[in-house]
Protein backbone atom coordinates (compact mmCIF):
# COMPACT_ATOMS: atom_id res chain seq x y z
CA UNK A 1 0.00 0.00 0.00
CA UNK A 2 1.36 3.44 -0.88
CA UNK A 3 1.36 6.19 1.70
CA UNK A 4 -1.44 7.88 -0.19
CA UNK A 5 -3.58 4.74 -0.03
CA UNK A 6 -2.80 4.15 3.64
CA UNK A 7 -3.90 7.71 4.42
CA UNK A 8 -7.16 7.22 2.50
CA UNK A 9 -7.79 4.08 4.61
CA UNK A 10 -7.35 6.19 7.75
CA UNK A 11 -9.70 8.87 6.43
CA UNK A 12 -12.39 6.24 5.89
CA UNK A 13 -12.51 5.61 9.65
CA UNK A 14 -13.81 9.11 10.35
CA UNK A 15 -16.88 11.03 9.22
CA UNK A 16 -16.64 12.54 5.77
CA UNK A 17 -15.40 16.11 5.76
CA UNK A 18 -13.59 15.80 9.09
CA UNK A 19 -9.84 16.28 9.42
CA UNK A 20 -9.49 13.58 12.07
CA UNK A 21 -7.06 11.58 9.95
CA UNK A 22 -4.41 14.30 10.31
CA UNK A 23 -2.51 12.70 13.19
CA UNK A 24 -2.74 9.15 11.80
CA UNK A 25 -1.54 10.46 8.43
CA UNK A 26 1.41 12.31 9.95
CA UNK A 27 2.30 9.20 11.93
CA UNK A 28 2.25 7.07 8.77
CA UNK A 29 4.46 9.54 6.92
CA UNK A 30 6.91 9.63 9.81
CA UNK A 31 7.01 5.84 9.92
CA UNK A 32 7.87 5.81 6.22
CA UNK A 33 10.43 8.61 6.10
CA UNK A 34 11.74 8.73 9.67
CA UNK A 35 10.80 12.39 10.06
CA UNK A 36 8.41 14.95 8.65
CA UNK A 37 10.42 16.75 6.01
CA UNK A 38 8.81 19.56 3.99
CA UNK A 39 8.36 17.02 1.18
CA UNK A 40 6.68 14.53 3.52
CA UNK A 41 4.36 17.24 4.83
CA UNK A 42 3.43 18.14 1.25
CA UNK A 43 2.65 14.50 0.50
CA UNK A 44 0.44 14.25 3.59
CA UNK A 45 -1.28 17.52 2.74
CA UNK A 46 -2.06 16.33 -0.78
CA UNK A 47 -3.51 13.09 0.52
CA UNK A 48 -5.65 14.92 3.08
CA UNK A 49 -6.58 17.75 0.72
CA UNK A 50 -5.32 20.40 3.11
CA UNK A 51 -2.33 22.74 2.97
CA UNK A 52 1.21 21.77 4.02
CA UNK A 53 1.09 24.71 6.45
CA UNK A 54 -1.90 23.18 8.22
CA UNK A 55 -0.05 19.87 8.53
CA UNK A 56 3.02 21.61 9.91
CA UNK A 57 0.97 23.62 12.39
CA UNK A 58 -0.50 20.38 13.74
CA UNK A 59 2.76 18.44 13.67
CA UNK A 60 4.64 21.15 15.56
CA UNK A 61 2.25 20.80 18.49
CA UNK A 62 3.10 17.18 19.28
CA UNK A 63 6.29 15.89 20.88
CA UNK A 64 6.36 12.60 19.01
CA UNK A 65 6.31 14.17 15.58
CA UNK A 66 9.74 15.14 14.33
CA UNK A 67 10.21 18.18 12.13
CA UNK A 68 13.96 17.56 11.95
CA UNK A 69 15.80 14.35 11.09
CA UNK A 70 16.56 11.94 13.93
CA UNK A 71 18.88 8.96 14.21
CA UNK A 72 18.12 5.41 13.18
CA UNK A 73 16.99 4.70 16.72
CA UNK A 74 15.30 6.90 19.30
CA UNK A 75 16.05 6.62 22.99
CA UNK A 76 13.77 8.58 25.32
CA UNK A 77 14.40 8.72 29.04
CA UNK A 78 11.64 9.89 31.37
CA UNK A 79 13.00 12.40 33.86
CA UNK A 80 9.77 13.32 35.60
CA UNK A 81 9.70 13.09 39.39
CA UNK A 82 8.90 9.39 39.94
CA UNK A 83 11.71 8.35 37.64
CA UNK A 84 14.06 11.11 38.76
CA UNK A 85 13.96 10.24 42.47
CA UNK A 86 15.17 6.72 41.70
CA UNK A 87 18.01 7.71 39.38
CA UNK A 88 16.73 8.76 35.92
CA UNK A 89 19.38 11.48 35.68
CA UNK A 90 22.14 8.88 36.14
CA UNK A 91 20.53 6.90 33.31
CA UNK A 92 20.54 10.00 31.09
CA UNK A 93 24.20 10.67 31.88
CA UNK A 94 25.11 7.04 31.19
CA UNK A 95 23.49 7.32 27.75
CA UNK A 96 25.26 10.62 27.10
CA UNK A 97 28.59 9.08 27.96
CA UNK A 98 28.02 5.86 25.97
CA UNK A 99 26.70 7.70 22.92
CA UNK A 100 29.09 10.63 23.11
CA UNK A 101 26.29 13.15 22.66
CA UNK A 102 24.02 15.21 24.88
CA UNK A 103 20.31 14.73 25.41
CA UNK A 104 18.57 16.36 22.48
CA UNK A 105 21.31 15.31 20.07
CA UNK A 106 22.15 12.38 17.79
CA UNK A 107 25.28 10.25 18.13
CA UNK A 108 27.98 11.01 15.58
CA UNK A 109 27.43 7.75 13.69
CA UNK A 110 23.80 8.78 13.19
CA UNK A 111 22.60 5.64 14.94
CA UNK A 112 20.89 6.98 18.04
CA UNK A 113 19.02 10.15 18.99
CA UNK A 114 18.83 10.69 22.75
CA UNK A 115 16.04 12.70 24.36
CA UNK A 116 14.66 13.28 27.80
CA UNK A 117 10.86 13.24 27.88
CA UNK A 118 8.03 13.97 30.24
CA UNK A 119 6.13 11.27 32.12
CA UNK A 120 5.67 8.12 30.03
CA UNK A 121 3.07 6.58 32.34
CA UNK A 122 5.11 3.78 33.89
CA UNK A 123 6.06 5.57 37.12
CA UNK A 124 5.98 2.52 39.39
CA UNK A 125 8.44 0.70 37.15
CA UNK A 126 10.98 3.52 37.04
CA UNK A 127 13.22 4.41 35.36
CA UNK A 128 11.27 4.14 32.11
CA UNK A 129 13.22 4.34 28.86
CA UNK A 130 11.39 4.16 25.55
CA UNK A 131 13.62 2.60 22.91
CA UNK A 132 12.02 3.11 19.49
CA UNK A 133 8.73 3.63 21.37
CA UNK A 134 8.87 0.32 23.28
CA UNK A 135 9.14 0.72 27.05
CA UNK A 136 12.04 -0.72 29.03
CA UNK A 137 11.25 -0.77 32.73
CA UNK A 138 13.41 -0.56 35.86
CA UNK A 139 16.35 0.71 33.79
CA UNK A 140 19.46 1.56 35.78
CA UNK A 141 22.62 3.32 34.68
CA UNK A 142 24.38 -0.10 34.66
CA UNK A 143 21.96 -1.35 32.00
CA UNK A 144 22.79 1.42 29.55
CA UNK A 145 25.96 0.02 27.87
CA UNK A 146 24.10 -3.16 26.86
CA UNK A 147 21.18 -1.17 25.43
CA UNK A 148 23.52 1.03 23.41
CA UNK A 149 25.45 -2.00 22.15
CA UNK A 150 22.17 -3.60 21.06
CA UNK A 151 21.21 -0.49 19.12
CA UNK A 152 24.59 -0.08 17.47
CA UNK A 153 24.29 -3.70 16.32
CA UNK B 1 -9.99 -1.62 56.17
CA UNK B 2 -9.94 -5.18 54.90
CA UNK B 3 -8.46 -5.87 51.50
CA UNK B 4 -10.95 -6.17 48.69
CA UNK B 5 -11.38 -8.54 45.80
CA UNK B 6 -10.48 -6.68 42.64
CA UNK B 7 -13.37 -6.05 40.29
CA UNK B 8 -11.72 -3.90 37.63
CA UNK B 9 -8.43 -5.83 37.47
CA UNK B 10 -10.05 -9.20 38.33
CA UNK B 11 -9.06 -12.28 36.27
CA UNK B 12 -6.60 -10.52 34.00
CA UNK B 13 -6.52 -11.89 30.48
CA UNK B 14 -6.05 -10.57 26.98
CA UNK B 15 -7.83 -13.57 25.43
CA UNK B 16 -11.47 -13.32 24.41
CA UNK B 17 -12.10 -17.03 25.07
CA UNK B 18 -10.68 -16.81 28.59
CA UNK B 19 -12.56 -13.62 29.30
CA UNK B 20 -15.85 -15.16 28.20
CA UNK B 21 -15.14 -18.35 30.16
CA UNK B 22 -14.85 -16.18 33.25
CA UNK B 23 -18.24 -14.60 32.62
CA UNK B 24 -17.01 -11.83 30.35
CA UNK B 25 -19.51 -10.00 28.13
CA UNK B 26 -22.40 -11.31 30.27
CA UNK B 27 -22.86 -7.79 31.69
CA UNK B 28 -23.17 -6.51 28.12
CA UNK B 29 -25.92 -9.03 27.40
CA UNK B 30 -27.62 -8.01 30.62
CA UNK B 31 -27.35 -4.31 29.73
CA UNK B 32 -28.81 -4.87 26.28
CA UNK B 33 -31.92 -6.34 27.92
CA UNK B 34 -32.33 -2.98 29.64
CA UNK B 35 -33.29 0.32 28.06
CA UNK B 36 -30.56 2.99 27.87
CA UNK B 37 -32.33 4.89 30.64
CA UNK B 38 -32.30 1.81 32.86
CA UNK B 39 -28.56 1.32 32.33
CA UNK B 40 -27.95 4.96 33.25
CA UNK B 41 -30.15 4.42 36.31
CA UNK B 42 -27.84 1.57 37.45
CA UNK B 43 -24.87 3.92 37.12
CA UNK B 44 -26.65 6.61 39.10
CA UNK B 45 -27.43 4.17 41.91
CA UNK B 46 -23.81 2.90 41.87
CA UNK B 47 -22.70 6.47 42.66
CA UNK B 48 -19.67 5.93 40.40
CA UNK B 49 -17.68 9.09 39.90
CA UNK B 50 -15.24 9.66 37.05
CA UNK B 51 -11.78 8.16 37.57
CA UNK B 52 -9.89 10.57 35.31
CA UNK B 53 -9.50 13.23 37.96
CA UNK B 54 -12.54 15.51 37.89
CA UNK B 55 -14.65 13.00 39.87
CA UNK B 56 -17.91 13.90 38.14
CA UNK B 57 -20.83 11.47 38.64
CA UNK B 58 -20.75 9.16 35.61
CA UNK B 59 -24.49 8.47 35.50
CA UNK B 60 -25.23 12.19 35.62
CA UNK B 61 -22.79 12.87 32.80
CA UNK B 62 -24.57 10.27 30.66
CA UNK B 63 -27.97 11.70 31.56
CA UNK B 64 -26.96 15.11 30.18
CA UNK B 65 -26.86 13.76 26.62
CA UNK B 66 -29.92 15.18 24.87
CA UNK B 67 -32.30 12.94 22.98
CA UNK B 68 -31.97 12.68 19.22
CA UNK B 69 -35.28 14.50 18.95
CA UNK B 70 -33.81 17.45 20.87
CA UNK B 71 -30.59 17.49 18.86
CA UNK B 72 -30.82 15.47 15.65
CA UNK B 73 -27.16 14.46 15.44
CA UNK B 74 -25.30 11.21 16.08
CA UNK B 75 -24.00 10.70 19.63
CA UNK B 76 -20.38 9.82 20.31
CA UNK B 77 -18.56 8.08 23.11
CA UNK B 78 -14.95 9.23 23.42
CA UNK B 79 -12.75 7.37 25.86
CA UNK B 80 -9.91 9.32 27.35
CA UNK B 81 -6.92 6.98 27.33
CA UNK B 82 -4.45 9.85 27.16
CA UNK B 83 -3.12 9.08 30.64
CA UNK B 84 -0.19 11.47 31.06
CA UNK B 85 -0.41 12.82 34.60
CA UNK B 86 2.96 12.35 36.31
CA UNK B 87 2.49 9.57 38.87
CA UNK B 88 -0.48 7.89 37.16
CA UNK B 89 -0.12 4.69 35.15
CA UNK B 90 -3.29 2.82 36.09
CA UNK B 91 -4.95 3.04 32.67
CA UNK B 92 -1.80 1.57 31.16
CA UNK B 93 -2.32 -1.46 33.42
CA UNK B 94 -6.09 -1.71 32.76
CA UNK B 95 -5.68 -1.56 28.97
CA UNK B 96 -2.81 -4.04 29.03
CA UNK B 97 -4.30 -6.60 31.43
CA UNK B 98 -8.09 -6.46 31.06
CA UNK B 99 -8.68 -5.11 27.53
CA UNK B 100 -11.93 -7.00 27.07
CA UNK B 101 -13.44 -5.67 30.30
CA UNK B 102 -12.61 -2.21 29.03
CA UNK B 103 -14.14 -2.92 25.61
CA UNK B 104 -17.21 -4.41 27.27
CA UNK B 105 -17.53 -1.15 29.20
CA UNK B 106 -17.32 0.80 25.93
CA UNK B 107 -20.11 -1.28 24.42
CA UNK B 108 -22.37 -0.95 27.48
CA UNK B 109 -21.78 2.80 27.62
CA UNK B 110 -22.50 3.13 23.91
CA UNK B 111 -25.84 1.41 24.53
CA UNK B 112 -26.59 3.71 27.48
CA UNK B 113 -26.03 6.89 25.48
CA UNK B 114 -27.51 5.57 22.24
CA UNK B 115 -24.41 5.79 20.11
CA UNK B 116 -22.88 3.56 17.47
CA UNK B 117 -19.46 5.14 17.17
CA UNK B 118 -16.82 4.97 19.89
CA UNK B 119 -13.42 6.66 19.72
CA UNK B 120 -10.66 5.62 22.06
CA UNK B 121 -8.05 8.38 22.24
CA UNK B 122 -4.89 6.67 23.48
CA UNK B 123 -1.67 8.55 24.11
CA UNK B 124 0.86 8.01 21.34
CA UNK B 125 3.54 6.72 23.69
CA UNK B 126 1.37 3.76 24.80
CA UNK B 127 2.38 1.50 21.94
CA UNK B 128 2.19 -1.57 24.22
CA UNK B 129 -1.40 -1.06 25.43
CA UNK B 130 -2.34 0.06 21.91
CA UNK B 131 -1.19 -3.26 20.46
CA UNK B 132 -3.14 -5.18 23.13
CA UNK B 133 -6.26 -3.17 22.42
CA UNK B 134 -6.03 -3.61 18.65
CA UNK B 135 -5.51 -7.34 19.11
CA UNK B 136 -8.55 -7.57 21.39
CA UNK B 137 -10.68 -5.65 18.87
CA UNK B 138 -9.45 -7.96 16.11
CA UNK B 139 -10.80 -10.89 18.09
CA UNK B 140 -14.23 -9.25 18.08
CA UNK B 141 -14.31 -8.85 14.31
CA UNK B 142 -16.06 -12.15 13.86
CA UNK B 143 -18.38 -11.64 16.79
CA UNK B 144 -21.29 -9.46 15.67
CA UNK B 145 -23.22 -10.84 18.67
CA UNK B 146 -20.86 -8.84 20.89
CA UNK B 147 -20.09 -5.87 18.67
CA UNK B 148 -23.66 -5.21 17.68
CA UNK B 149 -23.84 -2.20 15.36
CA UNK B 150 -21.06 -0.38 17.21
CA UNK B 151 -17.78 0.67 15.60
CA UNK B 152 -14.78 1.30 17.83
CA UNK B 153 -11.91 3.39 16.43
CA UNK B 154 -8.63 3.57 18.30
CA UNK B 155 -7.08 6.98 17.73
CA UNK B 156 -3.47 7.53 18.73
CA UNK B 157 -2.25 10.82 20.14
CA UNK B 158 1.26 12.02 19.40
CA UNK B 159 2.68 13.34 22.67
CA UNK B 160 0.87 16.17 24.46
CA UNK B 161 -0.24 16.11 28.12
CA UNK B 162 -2.88 18.76 27.44
CA UNK B 163 -4.83 16.33 25.26
CA UNK B 164 -5.98 14.65 28.47
CA UNK B 165 -8.16 17.73 29.03
CA UNK B 166 -11.44 16.72 27.42
CA UNK B 167 -11.96 19.63 25.06
CA UNK B 168 -8.30 19.64 23.99
CA UNK B 169 -8.70 15.92 23.38
CA UNK B 170 -11.69 16.59 21.13
CA UNK B 171 -9.74 19.23 19.20
CA UNK B 172 -6.89 16.77 18.76
CA UNK B 173 -9.30 14.03 17.70
CA UNK B 174 -10.66 16.42 15.10
CA UNK B 175 -7.16 16.66 13.66
CA UNK B 176 -6.11 19.99 15.12
CA UNK B 177 -3.60 21.28 17.64
CA UNK B 178 -4.71 20.09 21.07
CA UNK B 179 -5.85 23.36 22.58
CA UNK B 180 -8.76 23.50 25.06
CA UNK B 181 -12.07 25.02 24.04
CA UNK B 182 -14.07 27.57 25.91
CA UNK B 183 -16.96 26.00 27.85
CA UNK B 184 -19.95 26.10 27.51
CA UNK B 185 -21.04 24.46 25.34
CA UNK B 186 -20.09 21.30 27.19
CA UNK B 187 -19.26 18.13 25.25
CA UNK B 188 -22.60 16.53 26.22
CA UNK B 189 -24.28 19.15 24.00
CA UNK B 190 -21.59 20.02 21.45
CA UNK B 191 -18.54 17.77 21.67
CA UNK B 192 -16.91 15.80 18.88
CA UNK B 193 -17.88 17.25 15.47
CA UNK B 194 -20.20 19.56 17.45
CA UNK B 195 -22.41 16.57 18.30
CA UNK B 196 -23.47 15.33 21.75
CA UNK B 197 -20.48 13.49 23.22
CA UNK B 198 -19.66 11.66 26.42
CA UNK B 199 -15.98 11.68 27.39
CA UNK B 200 -15.07 9.09 30.03
CA UNK B 201 -11.77 7.86 31.45
CA UNK B 202 -10.49 4.29 30.86
CA UNK B 203 -10.94 3.18 34.48
CA UNK B 204 -14.45 4.64 34.62
CA UNK B 205 -15.38 2.64 31.53
CA UNK B 206 -13.73 -0.54 32.86
CA UNK B 207 -15.77 -0.19 36.06
CA UNK B 208 -19.07 -0.21 34.15
CA UNK B 209 -19.27 -3.98 33.45
CA UNK B 210 -18.84 -5.01 37.10
CA UNK B 211 -21.45 -2.41 38.10
CA UNK B 212 -23.97 -3.84 35.65
CA UNK B 213 -23.03 -7.40 36.69
CA UNK B 214 -23.40 -6.85 40.44
CA UNK B 215 -26.01 -4.08 40.28
CA UNK B 216 -25.50 -0.43 41.12
CA UNK B 217 -26.65 -0.78 44.70
CA UNK B 218 -24.22 -3.60 45.46
CA UNK B 219 -21.37 -1.51 44.04
CA UNK B 220 -22.44 1.42 46.20
CA UNK B 221 -21.99 -0.76 49.30
CA UNK B 222 -18.24 -0.81 48.62
CA UNK B 223 -16.14 2.13 49.71
CA UNK B 224 -17.27 5.08 51.77
CA UNK B 225 -19.76 7.89 51.42
CA UNK B 226 -19.17 10.01 48.30
CA UNK B 227 -16.47 7.60 47.08
CA UNK B 228 -18.02 4.29 46.23
CA UNK B 229 -16.53 1.13 44.88
CA UNK B 230 -12.90 0.36 44.25
CA UNK B 231 -10.09 2.43 42.85
CA UNK B 232 -6.95 1.44 40.99
CA UNK B 233 -4.14 3.40 42.58
CA UNK B 234 -0.66 3.87 41.12
CA UNK B 235 2.21 3.91 43.60
CA UNK B 236 5.64 5.22 42.60
CA UNK B 237 8.67 7.13 43.78
CA UNK B 238 10.63 6.14 46.89
CA UNK B 239 8.65 3.02 47.66
CA UNK B 240 9.61 -0.66 47.81
CA UNK B 241 6.88 -2.12 45.60
CA UNK B 242 5.87 0.43 43.00
CA UNK B 243 2.90 -0.63 40.90
CA UNK B 244 -0.87 -0.53 40.53
CA UNK B 245 -3.18 -1.83 43.23
CA UNK B 246 -6.95 -2.02 43.31
CA UNK B 247 -8.21 -0.89 46.70
CA UNK B 248 -11.55 -0.35 48.31
CA UNK B 249 -12.09 3.41 48.38
CA UNK B 250 -11.43 4.82 51.82
CA UNK B 251 -8.41 2.67 52.68
CA UNK B 252 -5.90 4.87 54.47
CA UNK B 253 -3.02 6.43 52.59
CA UNK B 254 -0.66 5.01 55.22
CA UNK B 255 -1.91 1.47 54.50
CA UNK B 256 -1.56 2.04 50.77
CA UNK B 257 2.04 3.21 51.10
CA UNK B 258 3.22 0.77 53.76
CA UNK B 259 1.06 -2.36 53.38
CA UNK B 260 0.70 -2.37 49.60
CA UNK B 261 3.73 -0.32 48.58
CA UNK B 262 6.00 -1.97 51.15
CA UNK B 263 7.13 1.33 52.66
CA UNK B 264 10.22 3.42 52.05
CA UNK B 265 13.41 1.67 50.84
CA UNK B 266 17.01 2.14 51.98
CA UNK B 267 15.98 2.84 55.58
CA UNK B 268 15.00 6.39 54.67
CA UNK B 269 12.23 8.42 56.29
CA UNK B 270 9.05 9.50 54.52
CA UNK B 271 9.02 13.21 53.77
CA UNK B 272 5.96 13.90 51.64
CA UNK B 273 3.35 12.32 49.42
CA UNK B 274 1.80 13.61 46.21
CA UNK B 275 -1.58 11.92 46.64
CA UNK B 276 -3.28 12.00 43.24
CA UNK B 277 -0.85 12.81 40.45
CA UNK B 278 1.38 15.85 40.06
CA UNK B 279 -1.57 18.28 40.04
CA UNK B 280 -2.66 17.61 43.62
CA UNK B 281 -1.77 19.46 46.82
CA UNK B 282 1.13 17.78 48.64
CA UNK B 283 0.81 16.03 52.00
CA UNK B 284 3.48 16.00 54.68
CA UNK B 285 4.53 12.72 56.29
CA UNK B 286 2.35 13.52 59.31
CA UNK B 287 -0.76 13.82 57.14
CA UNK B 288 -1.01 10.31 55.70
CA UNK B 289 -3.42 8.87 58.27
CA UNK B 290 -6.21 9.88 55.97
CA UNK B 291 -8.75 7.86 54.04
CA UNK B 292 -8.10 7.64 50.33
CA UNK B 293 -11.49 9.06 49.41
CA UNK B 294 -12.94 12.35 48.22
CA UNK B 295 -14.23 13.76 51.52
CA UNK B 296 -11.27 12.77 53.69
CA UNK B 297 -8.75 14.23 51.24
CA UNK B 298 -10.89 17.35 50.73
CA UNK B 299 -10.52 18.06 54.44
CA UNK B 300 -6.79 18.35 53.78
CA UNK B 301 -7.58 20.48 50.70
CA UNK B 302 -6.27 17.85 48.34
CA UNK B 303 -7.74 15.18 46.08
CA UNK B 304 -7.47 11.69 44.62
CA UNK B 305 -7.07 13.20 41.16
CA UNK B 306 -5.98 10.43 38.86
CA UNK B 307 -4.80 8.29 41.80
CA UNK B 308 -1.09 8.64 41.16
CA UNK B 309 0.55 8.40 44.56
CA UNK B 310 4.14 9.65 44.46
CA UNK B 311 6.12 8.84 47.59
CA UNK B 312 9.06 11.08 48.44
CA UNK B 313 11.72 10.33 51.03
CA UNK B 314 13.79 12.74 53.08
CA UNK B 315 16.38 13.23 50.33
CA UNK B 316 13.94 15.25 48.22
CA UNK B 317 14.39 19.03 48.13
CA UNK B 318 10.93 20.59 47.94
CA UNK B 319 12.12 23.58 45.91
CA UNK B 320 13.58 21.17 43.35
CA UNK B 321 10.31 19.26 43.38
CA UNK B 322 8.55 22.51 42.53
CA UNK B 323 11.05 23.22 39.75
CA UNK B 324 10.68 19.79 38.17
CA UNK B 325 6.87 19.82 38.21
CA UNK B 326 6.77 23.44 37.12
CA UNK B 327 9.08 22.63 34.21
CA UNK B 328 6.59 19.95 33.27
CA UNK B 329 3.63 22.33 33.20
CA UNK B 330 5.69 24.96 31.39
CA UNK B 331 6.60 22.37 28.75
CA UNK B 332 3.04 21.12 28.39
CA UNK B 333 1.23 24.47 28.41
CA UNK B 334 -0.51 24.76 25.04
CA UNK B 335 0.09 28.52 24.98
CA UNK B 336 -3.51 29.56 24.41
CA UNK B 337 -4.06 31.45 27.70
CA UNK B 338 -1.49 34.04 28.71
CA UNK B 339 -1.54 33.45 32.51
CA UNK B 340 -0.62 29.80 31.99
CA UNK B 341 1.82 30.25 29.09
CA UNK B 342 3.77 33.02 30.84
CA UNK B 343 3.02 32.15 34.46
CA UNK B 344 4.30 28.58 34.43
CA UNK B 345 7.58 29.88 33.01
CA UNK B 346 7.76 32.51 35.74
CA UNK B 347 7.16 29.92 38.44
CA UNK B 348 10.03 27.81 37.14
CA UNK B 349 12.31 30.85 36.93
CA UNK B 350 11.58 32.10 40.45
CA UNK B 351 11.94 28.62 41.94
CA UNK B 352 15.26 28.27 40.09
CA UNK B 353 16.39 31.57 41.60
CA UNK B 354 15.54 30.23 45.06
CA UNK B 355 17.38 27.00 44.40
CA UNK B 356 20.46 28.84 43.14
CA UNK B 357 20.56 31.05 46.23
CA UNK B 358 19.88 34.30 44.38
CA UNK B 359 16.43 34.89 45.90
CA UNK B 360 15.19 37.15 48.66
CA UNK B 361 11.95 37.21 50.64
CA UNK B 362 10.52 39.43 47.88
CA UNK B 363 11.00 36.62 45.36
CA UNK B 364 9.07 34.25 47.60
CA UNK B 365 6.27 36.81 47.76
CA UNK B 366 6.44 37.18 43.97
CA UNK B 367 6.22 33.41 43.58
CA UNK B 368 2.92 33.32 45.46
CA UNK B 369 1.70 36.40 43.63
CA UNK B 370 2.30 34.69 40.28
CA UNK B 371 0.37 31.65 41.57
CA UNK B 372 -2.58 33.96 42.30
CA UNK B 373 -2.36 35.50 38.86
CA UNK B 374 -2.62 32.10 37.14
CA UNK B 375 -5.19 30.40 39.31
CA UNK B 376 -8.72 30.44 37.88
CA UNK B 377 -7.82 32.69 34.96
CA UNK B 378 -7.51 30.20 32.13
CA UNK B 379 -9.73 27.98 30.00
CA UNK B 380 -8.43 24.74 31.50
CA UNK B 381 -6.82 23.67 34.78
CA UNK B 382 -3.25 23.10 33.51
CA UNK B 383 -1.84 26.38 34.76
CA UNK B 384 -3.98 26.19 37.89
CA UNK B 385 -2.36 22.87 38.72
CA UNK B 386 1.12 24.36 38.67
CA UNK B 387 -0.04 27.35 40.75
CA UNK B 388 -1.88 25.25 43.32
CA UNK B 389 0.89 22.75 43.91
CA UNK B 390 3.68 25.31 44.12
CA UNK B 391 1.64 27.32 46.63
CA UNK B 392 1.06 24.13 48.61
CA UNK B 393 4.80 23.38 48.71
CA UNK B 394 5.42 26.85 50.17
CA UNK B 395 2.55 26.51 52.67
CA UNK B 396 3.64 23.09 53.91
CA UNK B 397 7.42 23.44 53.71
CA UNK B 398 7.90 27.17 54.30
CA UNK B 399 10.96 26.57 56.49
CA UNK B 400 12.71 24.86 53.62
CA UNK B 401 12.01 27.78 51.28
CA UNK B 402 13.25 30.23 53.93
CA UNK B 403 16.39 28.12 54.38
CA UNK B 404 17.14 28.47 50.67
CA UNK B 405 16.98 32.26 51.09
CA UNK B 406 18.89 32.49 54.35
CA UNK B 407 21.62 30.00 53.44
CA UNK B 408 21.98 31.45 49.95
CA UNK B 409 21.26 28.12 48.28
CA UNK B 410 20.00 24.58 48.65
CA UNK B 411 20.31 23.19 52.18
CA UNK B 412 20.78 19.74 50.66
CA UNK B 413 24.13 20.87 49.26
CA UNK B 414 23.93 18.71 46.13
CA UNK B 415 22.61 15.61 47.92
CA UNK B 416 18.94 15.92 46.97
CA UNK B 417 17.36 13.10 44.97
CA UNK B 418 16.23 15.67 42.40
CA UNK B 419 19.58 17.39 41.98
CA UNK B 420 20.43 18.52 38.42
CA UNK B 421 17.63 16.62 36.73
CA UNK B 422 17.44 17.45 33.05
CA UNK B 423 13.87 18.28 32.02
CA UNK B 424 12.68 18.37 28.39
CA UNK B 425 12.02 22.13 28.65
CA UNK B 426 15.74 22.60 29.33
CA UNK B 427 16.60 20.84 26.08
CA UNK B 428 14.58 23.44 24.19
CA UNK B 429 15.99 26.30 26.27
CA UNK B 430 19.52 25.32 25.40
CA UNK B 431 18.53 25.22 21.73
CA UNK B 432 17.05 28.69 22.09
CA UNK B 433 20.23 29.95 23.73
CA UNK B 434 22.38 28.56 20.93
CA UNK B 435 20.15 30.24 18.41
CA UNK B 436 20.34 33.56 20.27
CA UNK B 437 24.13 33.35 20.45
CA UNK B 438 24.31 32.68 16.75
CA UNK B 439 21.97 35.61 16.19
CA UNK B 440 24.24 37.98 18.12
CA UNK B 441 27.48 36.88 16.46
Amino acid sequence: MTLHEAIQAERAKYPEGSQSATLPALRLAQEKYGWLSPEALREVADALEVTPAFCKSVASFYDQLHLAPIGEHLVEVCTNVSCAVVGAQQVVEAFESELGCRAGETSEDGKVTLRVVECLGGCGWATIVAVDNAYRTHVRADDVPAIVEELRG
Amino acid sequence: MASVEPIVLANPTTSLAEYEAGGGYAALAKARELTPAEVTEELLSSELRGRGGAFFATGRKWSFVPSKEQIPKPHFLVVNADESEPGSFKDNEILSRVPHRFIEGCLITAHAIDCTKVFIYIRGEYSGPYAVLVEALQELRDRPDIRGDITIVVHRGAGAYICGEETALLESLEGKRGQPRSKPPFPAIAGLYAAPTVVNNVETIATVPPIIAMGGEAFAKLGVENTRGTRVVSISGNVVNGGNYEIESGMSLREIIYDLGGGIPDGRALKAVVPGGSSTVILRADEIDVGYDFDSLAQLRTAMGSAGIVVLDDRCCIVQLGIRFSEFYEHESCGKCTPCREGTRWLTAILRKLEDGRATQRDLDLLLDVCDRINGKCLCPLGDSDAIIVASYVAKFRDEFIAHIEQGGCPFGGASSLDHVLAPIQMSHSREREWLEVGHA
